[in-house]
């Protein structure tokens, strides 16, 4: 049985826009004065954070209440995991108070596919290390198609800290799966070794690749990831795979521009190029919870999941 | 549905419900005093497609422009759980909403009722309507809830074994009203 949202890799095209599309429904709710729907009374819904995240999580926490779920957050400080109380005795506690979905984001790769072994209800990875942050992948094609009208055959840049990225996986896979022409764009010491596998282009070159672009998507780079020395300073950086202005006027004319926050203004996105109109970065947070509510309606609305990965 | 093992018959043929809605779209001008402050809302698909037509009719007839629109019941029915997660219809409100006026709620079958109750809490959160009627192409009876349609196309007497089908022009590229009877049953 599908029930899981732990990668988009495990999601087809058809689960992908039946969740869009849910998703454009719901965004007239939130246009309303009365946002509540009465879907997921009487179901429980756990925030799991073992890493820090306000918006992601104040994201699921508005849209589970949103369906009505009752919502139990769960950070990793102050709680028995500082005590030393391991993933899998935590997740045997959320399942004796009957979790019915669990939102996990933990800084080790890999945690919410063990998690979901452990719980009955269904799991939802809300970004494990540098894996895969699937809901924001989904509101990023969201925001896309509601700008440009499609996904099909659209050219979308990925710039920056792929590396470290999870978002960047996770929507090379989804985008690839609507049908855009995903290509990553970034130095060489910023793209993971199996790069080549992944169903997209790889240049290293920014100031080619922007003019083909219709979506320009910047990363953070990752500056608390980061121990080595993968670039020789923020300003090389800046200067080779920055948006600036200049960059940004060589975009064409309805190309949009794209950052799944939190921002390092004048590092990898200019002040001036993240407030311009074509920028969505802040439509991006308000569909974040458009998204997650029609993740967690499809996931648990049902008698079963309608979308998702099996375990 | 395979028509060789299920018995299919037309009981409304395109005609017959062209003169049910212009009956439907008479009477609301009746009740209404000429459709003052009426909102027509229809439950997706198809009494969404039929809320269109009266509209048009009442147009036609007196010239009026009813607030036609379409309200999504989807995330309110009481049977969510039976069954997977379902896709969810289109809700459209007039402009103006709802406050203060009488909503003509359509629907395409009236059968448990229980669509009709979602409907009922579902319009409960957009606005305050003054009062809130029903409009039905068919009433199959078996209701399971105190509700009852307010403007009737066709009363048709079914078994609960029964399947009522309606297609329309629009979504289905005919109009008709089809009663199924499962054989094996």
């Amino acid at each position: 049985m599908k029930r899981h949202l732990i990668s988009t890799g495990d999601l087809t095209r058809d689960d992908a826009l039946l969740i869009l599309d849910t998703a454009e429904e719901l965004a007239r709710v939130s246009q309303r004065s009365i946002k509540k729907l009465p879907t997921l009374r009487g179901r429980t819904v756990v925030n799991l954070f073992f890493e820090d995240s306000t918006r992601t999580r104040i994201s699921f926490e508005a849209a589970a209440k949103r369906l009505s779920a009752d919502v139990i957050n769960f950070s990793a400080k102050g709680s028995s995991v500082s005590k030393g109380e391991s993933l899998k005795d935590t997740a045997l506690t959320l399942e004796a108070m009957g979790a019915d979905a669990v939102v996990i984001r933990h800084s080790a790769s890999g945690a919410p596919h063990r998690l979901a072994t452990w719980v009955r209800g269904s799991v939802v990875n809300a970004g494990d290390g540098t894996h895969e942050h699937p809901t924001q992948a989904l509101l990023d094609a969201f925001s896309i198609r509601r700008r440009l009208g499609r996904l099909e055959g659209l050219k979308i840049a990925v710039v920056g800290d792929v590396l470290h990225s999870r978002v960047a996986r996770s929507n090379v896979l989804l985008l690839h799966t609507l049908g855009a022409e995903v290509t990553l764009v970034a130095p060489p010491t910023l793209l993971p070794v199996t790069v080549e596998t992944w169903p997209c282009q790889i240049s290293y070159d920014l100031d080619a690749v922007l003019p083909k672009s219709d979506v320009v998507m910047m990363l953070r780079v990752q500056l608390e990831r980061m121990n080595a020395a993968y670039f020789p300073s923020a300003r090389e950086y800046s200067r080779r795979y920055g948006l600036d202005r200049d960059r940004f006027a060589r975009l064409h004319d309805d190309a949009i521009v794209m950052h799944p926050g939190p921002m390092n203004r004048g590092m990898e996105i200019s002040a001036e190029v993240a407030d311009s109109p074509r920028s969505t970065i802040v439509e991006q947070v308000a569909n974040g919870v458009t998204v997650r509510m029609a993740v967690l309606y499809l996931l648990l609305g049902g008698s079963e999941p309608a979308i998702g990965g099996a375990e | 549905m395979s028509d060789a093992r299920n018995q299919a018959r037309a009981v409304l043929e395109g005609p017959d419900i062209h003169r049910a809605l212009t009956r439907i779209a008479h009477e609301i001008l009746e009740r209404t005093r000429g459709a003052e402050s009426v909102v027509l809302l229809g439950i997706p698909t198809r009494g969404a497609t039929l809320a269109h037509r009266i509209a048009g009719r009442i147009a036609q007839f007196e010239g009026i422009k009813v607030p036609v629109g379409a309200i999504d019941v989807t995330m309110y029915r009481d049977d969510l759980r039976l069954r997977p997660a379902r896709p969810l219809g289109r809700t459209e409100l007039p402009p103006d909403g709802v406050d203060g006026r009488t909503v003509v709620l359509v629907d395409d079958v009236l059968y448990s009722g229980r669509t009709v109750r979602a409907a009922l809490d579902a319009l409960n959160d957009v606005g305050r309507p003054r009062a809130v009627q029903l409009a039905t192409l068919v009433d199959r009876g078996h209701r399971e809830l105190p509700i009852r349609a307010d403007y009737v196309g066709k009363n048709l007497p079914t078994s609960k074994s029964e399947k009522v089908k309606v297609f329309l022009e629009e979504t289905d590229g005919r109009d008709a009203v089809v009663l199924i009877k499962e054989d094996d049953r």
